[in-house]
């Protein structure tokens, strides 16, 4: 379980986190919404420790992340797997190099066995075949596909996503949401993703936070977020005449 | 005055993060194997070619230049051996290096930078710094001695080639020339500066790569503010060297 306990993040004089507190339960989805700069890449970035909260605690199963030395910090990433926004694998390897890269740094496994363990998460994902392709040979969401298994290659307790949908199609964004929902119950992690695509709060978000201004606005499940009342999470989220009339649809 | 400071501050975190124990020693070999040849065995081209080009125009400008009764004719190559020895194989072809080189660790960390690289190695518990850095920066100063006695050899040969072919001078003048009053300290003076100079290469571009904000714009910047920083760092270098140690 992470916990984020009164953070506050401010650059130079402008305070674009206020006060936000939150709970990623482990073994579920967990969705931070909101929109175009909000705050939701800053909020996430203070929670893996990128960057440095102006206040408040980070806490990983009760391990405070911002009070922590640096040995204890890089153990501490270990047990985490990151997908970005834009993948970022590394250009220079190939997608098994990808998967490798993270066992071959800090696995004490043999050589066989790291690369058992990187097939394993590759056919997962369903990559197995593109193995051998670079980065720049493979399409957006394969190159998603190959984040994910590098990120679960070390069998991590907490897994982020950053926009995992972004740029690309609806088909394959439903894919790459089952299959992270999918692994967090497997693995049982604790996974924190970072969206503004609805389609993937309805379909994998089982707890939901939104973000506005910087400030958490609301908390829920999926099921209550269509019957909530908050003014400012209905306007971000019947932006979209499809979900306005979903949600008339379902009034009716 | 201020802003150089700051840089200055930044420059040597960042290299005080360099510097560091490897986390894994047979990554660590693997990769100075892959930046030794992608920095240094790929510009052994450029550097028998351009050292080539300059020996024999050396040779040619200073035979024209020289020419009196009163100067022995073997001048021409003791002239073109000092000039390839002293300065050009080591400032000069490393000026050169500072564009090939210096751009292309500073657009190869910048890239890694804007998506993202950079930020996932530090996710994952790596010493970015220490595990993209170092490796450029032992490989390139442990190869560029390399080039250093390539760029002599192949500087004298253009001067030889010249007076091989043209009536300039003859061959065994030029020869003369090249063994005459020899000190092979000159070769250990250059091959040093050239080792510093590859050290100023290597981590002032790293320097400006490993920090770029923003997009491919930016990569562009600190690319041309890599080679502008260590060109003038170099030429300041090298008179203080020549100061200290001739």
């Amino acid at each position: 379980m992470i916990e984020a306990k009164h953070i506050i993040k401010s650059f130079e004089d402008k305070q674009v986190i206020k006060d936000v507190s939150a709970t990623f339960d482990k073994g579920k989805t967990n969705l931070v919404i909101g929109r175009s700069g909000s705050g939701k890449t800053v909020f996430m970035k203070i929670l893996i420790g990128l960057l440095s909260p102006g206040s408040g605690e980070v806490l990983y199963d009760r391990r405070n992340l911002p009070a922590m030395k640096k040995p204890e910090l890089n153990a501490l990433r270990q047990e985490m797997g990151m997908l970005f926004q834009g993948s970022a694998l590394f250009d220079s390897m190939t997608v098994m190099e990808n998967v490798m890269f993270p066992l071959t740094m800090f696995s004490y496994d043999n050589r066989q066995q790291q690369e058992k363990r990187a097939i394993f998460c590759l056919e997962r994902v369903q990559m197995r075949d593109a193995a051998d392709l670079y980065p720049g040979e493979i399409s957006g969401g394969m190159m998603k596909r190959t984040a994910i298994a590098r990120a679960i290659a070390l069998n991590p307790k907490y897994l982020f996503c950053d926009e995992p949908n972004s740029g690309l199609d609806p088909k394959t964004s439903l894919l790459i949401d089952d299959l992270i929902h999918d692994i967090t119950l497997e693995c049982n992690m604790t996974t924190v993703i970072n969206t503004h695509d609805m389609n993937s709060v309805m379909n994998i978000g089982d707890k939901i936070i939104f973000l506005n201004e910087g400030k958490k606005e609301w908390e829920g499940t999926k099921d209550e977020i269509m019957t909530s009342e908050n003014k400012t999470l209905n306007d971000f989220l019947f932006a979209s005449d499809l979900f306005r009339k979903a949600r008339e649809g379902g009034n009716q | 005055m201020f802003k150089s400071c700051v840089i200055f501050g930044k420059y040597v975190l960042l290299m005080s993060r360099t510097f560091a124990v490897p986390q894994r020693w047979v990554v660590f070999f693997k990769q100075i194997v892959k930046e030794i040849h992608k920095l240094g065995v790929d510009s052994i081209g450029i550097v028998i070619f351009i050292s080539a080009f300059i020996g024999a125009v050396i040779t040619m400008q200073v035979s024209l230049n020289i020419y009196s009764p009163l100067i022995p004719s073997f001048t021409v190559g003791f002239m073109t051996r000092e000039i390839i020895l002293l300065e050009f194989s080591s400032s000069i072809m490393c000026l050169i290096l500072a564009g090939k080189v210096g751009s292309n660790i500073a657009s190869e960390l910048g890239t890694m930078r804007v998506t993202e690289q950079i930020d996932a190695l530090e996710i994952m518990g790596v010493n970015s710094a220490n595990y993209l850095i170092l490796p450029k920066i032992v490989g390139f100063v442990l190869f560029v001695p390399v080039l250093v006695i390539f760029s002599m050899f192949f500087g004298m040969a253009g001067g030889f080639f010249i007076s091989w072919f043209t009536d300039i001078i003859s061959p065994s003048t030029y020869e003369y020339g090249l063994q005459y009053w020899f000190s092979t300290r000159y070769i250990g003076y250059s091959v040093l500066k050239a080792m510093i100079f590859a050290f100023i290469i290597s981590s002032a571009a790293s320097y400006f790569g490993y920090n770029v904000k923003g997009g491919a714009l930016q990569v562009g910047k600190a690319s041309t503010e890599s080679v502008v920083t260590s060109s003038v760092l170099i030429l300041a270098t090298d008179v203080l060297i020549t100061l200290l140690l001739v």
